[in-house]
């Protein structure tokens, strides 16, 4: 993939951070284009945090560089700053103040100033869905309701790149499609890197996804790459009448078939077949039907993201 | 400068958000003019002499109660991750939070100058030497501030940013009066004469401002300051 160099938004480089004797993270290479969004995705501790708190000039990387565009974290931290909206994980927030009291000041601190920070913030009431909630603090609202004043402060001052640490924790099922299409409509002209746990929420909002595992990167690329990617794919389950023995040896003998394990379930035997790269449905159905085994159902069972990610993950 | 200025505004006015700020004026006047008035007829002189001497231990609750919560608030609910990573430096949010815990105390105690006016009521007090206790009370609770505010920048406990801002105060207060400096050897005694907080209020609280308290006041502030800037920047340390 070459792209040309100034539609990078994001470059991390050869990203190393120690805490005492913990590598937190190896060698971190990626960069993130202008109209991406980004899913970065991990079990707990494998250096998702540290790195978003890395780009985001909180904490400096032990070695290595990243580059927003085109300015170094450390030595440009400032203007860094000011061109990423960065909503944590865990959504710290100021209990005292009312929401919009929080969000002028937000306002204030990314320098606008006067009618259009004004306009900002209306625009996020709206967008957010605060306009009711303006005049409530922010300690006493709701979890789901302090998620979106997270939101609107990362998103207030239309930042160039936007870095979301979990930030569907909390919405309900409605917000969740609200927010989804937001990020989405940001991730058209912007950048938004998208930390996530759930797989479901990444594969639906994000275009490429990035696994990291103690610190380095373990899989890369567009959520369908990745699930056709893992090794389950080309597998079939089915539900047949038959006896165990010969439904097992017979399944068994298919040429490209690795492995098929049986359950019984009431009459029905229901089958696991799997097997490499090679589409094996016709010829599983042809063997069914010359046996003149019963077939209930034959589906092709992919891999989801899931498995992707506890195959990479795990161990 | 807008940085610090927002973050000023934001930070005094949080400190009227929760009754803190109230309750903190209230409890500050009725003590200091009770403490005041409780000698002032007996000796019958008509200036505040008595009212300074108290402040210093005053201060020393009061001062690290305005400042506790500046940054282990912020740690301990991680807003300073947020805070940290929006476009302002770590000295201006270091130079915002104190100006605004000094704008606080410097309210309150000029609200005690319903004492000076009645004291000009009964008698004739000495205005010049009155202004310039205040200045220097001003001075030295801003560095009273100065050390609360850096001791609440390495604790996420509110309690303990309270107690051990009251407790260093303390001691470098004490260690310039003649009560301790009389059991040191002579030749450390002048220094800790220099460097406590005590013996730099003595001439003030007569109402003399020499130029080396205020050089002393300012040279605490700018030293605390600077560590506290350098706790902040300790996230930044392997």
């Amino acid at each position: 993939m070459i792209q040309s160099s100034d539609s990078v938004m994001l470059e991390v480089k050869d990203l190393n951070k120690k805490f005492g004797s913990i590598h937190a993270i190896r060698n971190l290479t990626f960069d993130v284009k202008k109209g991406e969004v980004l899913g970065f995705l991990g079990p707990n501790g494998a250096g998702k945090t540290t790195t978003m708190r890395i780009i985001t000039c909180f904490i400096p990387a032990s070695s290595g560089t990243v580059k927003v565009s085109g300015m170094d974290t450390v030595q440009n931290d400032l203007e860094v700053r000011k061109r990423i909206g960065y909503l944590p994980e865990n959504n710290p927030l100021y209990q005292d103040v009312l929401v919009d009291e929080y969000l002028k000041f937000v306002g204030e601190i990314r320098g606008l100033k006067g009618a259009k920070l004004q306009s900002r913030i209306d625009e996020m009431f709206q967008v957010c869905g605060l306009t009711k909630m303006a005049k409530r603090q922010v300690g006493k609202l709701s979890k789901g309701y302090k998620q979106r004043v997270g939101l609107a402060q990362a998103m207030l001052h239309n930042p160039d790149l936007l870095i979301l640490d979990e930030p569907m924790s909390g919405l309900d099922p409605n917000q969740i499609i609200e927010i989804r299409q937001l990020i989405k409509k940001m991730g058209e002209e912007k950048t938004v890197i998208y930390c996530s746990h759930i797989l479901s929420e990444v594969a639906a909002t994000c275009n490429r996804i990035l696994i990291i595992n103690e610190g380095s990167i373990v899989a890369s690329g567009t959520p369908d790459e990745l699930t056709s990617n893992a090794s389950q794919s080309g597998g079939f389950v089915l539900r047949v009448k038959g006896t165990k023995a010969q439904v097992q040896s017979k399944l068994s003998a298919i040429p490209g078939v690795t492995a098929v394990t049986i359950q019984e379930s009431g009459d029905w035997l229901e089958a696991t077949v799997t097997s490499g790269k090679e589409d094996v449905g016709e010829k599983i159905y042809k063997c069914v039907s010359e046996n003149g085994w019963s077939l209930a159902e034959l589906k092709r069972h992919s891999a989801s993201l899931e498995d992707v990610f506890t195959q990479l993950t795990r161990g | 400068m807008q940085n610090i200025a927002a973050i000023f505004k934001k930070e005094f006015k949080t400190y009227f958000l929760s009754p803190i700020a109230y309750i903190f004026m209230t409890v500050y006047l009725i003590i200091t003019a009770f403490l005041f008035f409780q000698g002032f007829f007996l000796i019958n002189q008509a200036d505040m002499r008595g009212y300074f001497d108290i402040l210093p231990w005053v201060f020393l609750i009061f001062a690290p109660a305005i400042t506790m919560r500046s940054w282990a608030e912020e740690k301990k609910v991680h807003t300073l991750e947020l805070l940290l990573t929006w476009p302002v430096s770590d000295i201006e949010v270091v130079l915002g939070k104190f100006l605004a815990s000094f704008a606080l105390l410097a309210i309150v105690v000029v609200l005690s100058i319903t004492i000076p006016i009645s004291i000009a009521i009964i008698g004739h007090p000495d205005m010049g030497q009155i202004v310039g206790q205040y200045l220097g009370a001003l001075l030295m609770g801003a560095a009273y501030l100065a050390i609360g505010l850096w001791v609440s920048s390495t604790t996420e406990n509110q309690i303990v940013a309270f107690i051990i801002g009251a407790v260093a105060t303390f001691v470098l207060f004490i260690i310039s009066t003649p009560f301790v400096t009389m059991v040191l050897p002579p030749f450390i005694a002048p220094l800790f004469t220099f460097v406590g907080l005590g013996s730099h209020f003595e001439s003030i609280s007569r109402g003399v401002i020499d130029s080396r308290d205020i050089i002393y006041y300012f040279s605490v502030v700018g030293f605390f300051l600077f560590l506290n800037v350098c706790s902040l920047g300790s996230r930044k340390w392997e």
